[in-house]
């Protein structure tokens, strides 16, 4: 066993956890925040993506051990005092998602793309989402929710970076 | 999906690091950014039994210009790499290559390090660091030791790094004003490792001509290697279309493609002759040809 400290969602915690236990196994199953999602699990779609010190990463190719210290950002923790991120709004009212399960990875990975570049065109939208596969949608629609997002975060100056 | 069991530590120096590797010999291995090493782990076609993870070392990470060259630390992440204006300007392939690599997850994570000693055969960063003519610096319980790109890259997945050694740094010699470099590849549309990834650093002399040439190719075969032909096509002359066409020629003769899902031999080496176009035509540009 190893001992690991973490922040997860502004919230300080301590476990024990095996070596072996993957990033996204800690989420989901310890502390119960299910919305970060296991796809494909052999790091090619994208579902499990959460931010590591502000980072997108693949919470299925990151061990847990490896975040000890880190600072972690999971889909549960962007809503602010009831409000939602405007990227799940933007999500929402643009459709950008039919079954959902690609979801939360979609908005991790936009959260991470609007931090480096706050005026994406459609084209480097959709390179910045390439980590991340969708079934349903074609990607329309998200990129249409990823660019209003993106406008009005402009116009109301929230930063992308959420803690 | 899990790894089998294994013990991990991160010490926070090279000692420390290098004693681990020496107390648990086969058994151990080094962890950099995981994206190789963990989805082998977990499908279980690799099971150490000791993992020694590289990030609490300090100095293992940053990008820095010192004496005609450029040190890059070996647990730098392509994100770093594609961001830093030092690579940009003084590396412009490295810079090429490290924003194509994966997707931004996997950039965020993935190091240099980890890239060259792992040595995929469709991997990015050994074919530029051909084409850079890299130093790898590699430190031991027995010393540091210093070993040119040619001499790194052995095989497929094959290095010249002993299990008991750590890459700790990449030196590339930096280029003089009338040298320009690129890279550009053909990008699996799954994975977006290489199916072919061409790099090529050109130096002009004053009349336009080509002084000397660095091309390598990866993807298309075992490992990265050098085309000693095509460089030779281009030396001496003015870095033309034609003069270009013929030396991808011959970077496109010198390859050795499987057939697979992907294409036959002949659509490979058209692959390859194309790339190695561009690749040629932007590193000519940016050497103010
Ligand atoms: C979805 C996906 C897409 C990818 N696409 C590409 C692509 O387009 N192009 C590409 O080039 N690669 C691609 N990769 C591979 C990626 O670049 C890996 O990050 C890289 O191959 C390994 O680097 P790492 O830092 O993750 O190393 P790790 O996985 O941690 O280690 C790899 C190996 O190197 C050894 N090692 C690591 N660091 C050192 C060191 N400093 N000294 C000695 N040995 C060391 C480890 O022991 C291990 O054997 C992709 C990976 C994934 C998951
Ligand atoms: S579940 Fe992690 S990338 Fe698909
Ligand atoms: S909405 Fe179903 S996978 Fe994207």
């Amino acid at each position: 066993m190893a001992q690991i400290t973490v922040t997860v969602n502004g919230t300080t915690e301590h476990h024990d956890v095996e070596p072996r236990t993957l990033l996204v196994h800690f989420l989901r199953e310890r502390l119960s925040l299910t919305g970060t999602h296991v796809g494909c699990d052999t790091s090619q779609c994208g579902a499990c993506t959460v931010l590591l010190d502000g980072a997108s990463v693949k919470s299925c190719t990151v061990l847990a051990v490896q975040a000890d210290g880190a600072s972690i950002t999971t889909i549960e923790g962007i809503a602010k005092d009831g409000q939602y991120h405007p990227l799940q709004t933007a999500f929402w009212e643009q459709h950008g998602l039919q079954c959902g399960f690609c979801t939360p990875g979609m908005i991790m990975s936009s959260i991470d793309l609007l931090r480096r570049n706050p005026s994406p065109s459609e084209a480097e939208i959709r390179a910045g989402l390439e980590g991340n596969i969708c079934r349903c949608t074609g990607y329309h629609n998200i990129v249409n929710a990823v660019a209003a997002a993106a406008e009005q975060m402009r116009a109301a100056a929230t930063p992308a970076h959420v803690n | 999906m899990y790894p089998a069991s294994f013990s991990y530590s991160s010490p926070t120096s090279l000692d420390d690091a290098l004693a681990l590797l020496a107390e648990h010999g086969e058994d151990a291995k080094l962890l950099a950014g995981g994206h190789s090493l963990l989805p082998l782990m977990k499908l279980r076609f690799a099971q150490p039994r000791y993992l020694v993870d590289l990030r609490r070392i300090a100095n293992l990470s940053g990008i820095e210009r010192s004496a005609g060259e450029l040190k890059i630390g070996a647990m730098s992440t392509y994100a770093a790499l594609a961001a830093s204006d030092l690579v940009r300007t003084l590396v412009p392939m490295l810079a090429d290559a490290a924003a194509q690599i994966g997707d931004p997850q996997v950039r965020n994570r993935g190091t240099i390090g980890g890239s060259l000693a792992h040595a995929d055969p469709a991997a990015d960063l050994p074919t530029v660091m051909l084409a850079a003519d890299a130093q790898m610096a590699v430190v031991g319980r027995r010393g540091t030791r210093v070993i040119p790109a040619q001499a790194f890259f052995v095989g497929m997945l094959t290095t010249s790094l002993a299990p008991d050694e750590v890459l700790t740094e990449i030196r590339i010699p930096l280029a003089d004003a009338r040298e320009g470099s690129a890279y550009d590849k053909c990008r699996h549309p799954a994975s977006r490792f290489a199916l072919v990834g061409v790099a090529a650093s050109i130096r002009l002399a004053a009349d336009g001509t080509v002084l000397h040439a660095r091309i390598a190719v990866g993807g298309m075969g075992p490992m990265a290697v050098r085309v000693a032909g095509a460089e030779a096509a281009l030396k001496g002359h003015a870095p033309t279309a034609e003069v270009r066409h013929a030396a991808a020629a011959l970077v496109a003769a010198a390859v050795d493609p499987q057939e697979d899902l992907q294409g036959t031999v002949a659509y490979k080496r058209n692959l390859a002759q194309v790339y190695a176009e561009r690749a040629l035509a932007s590193a000519v540009h940016r050497a103010g040809g």
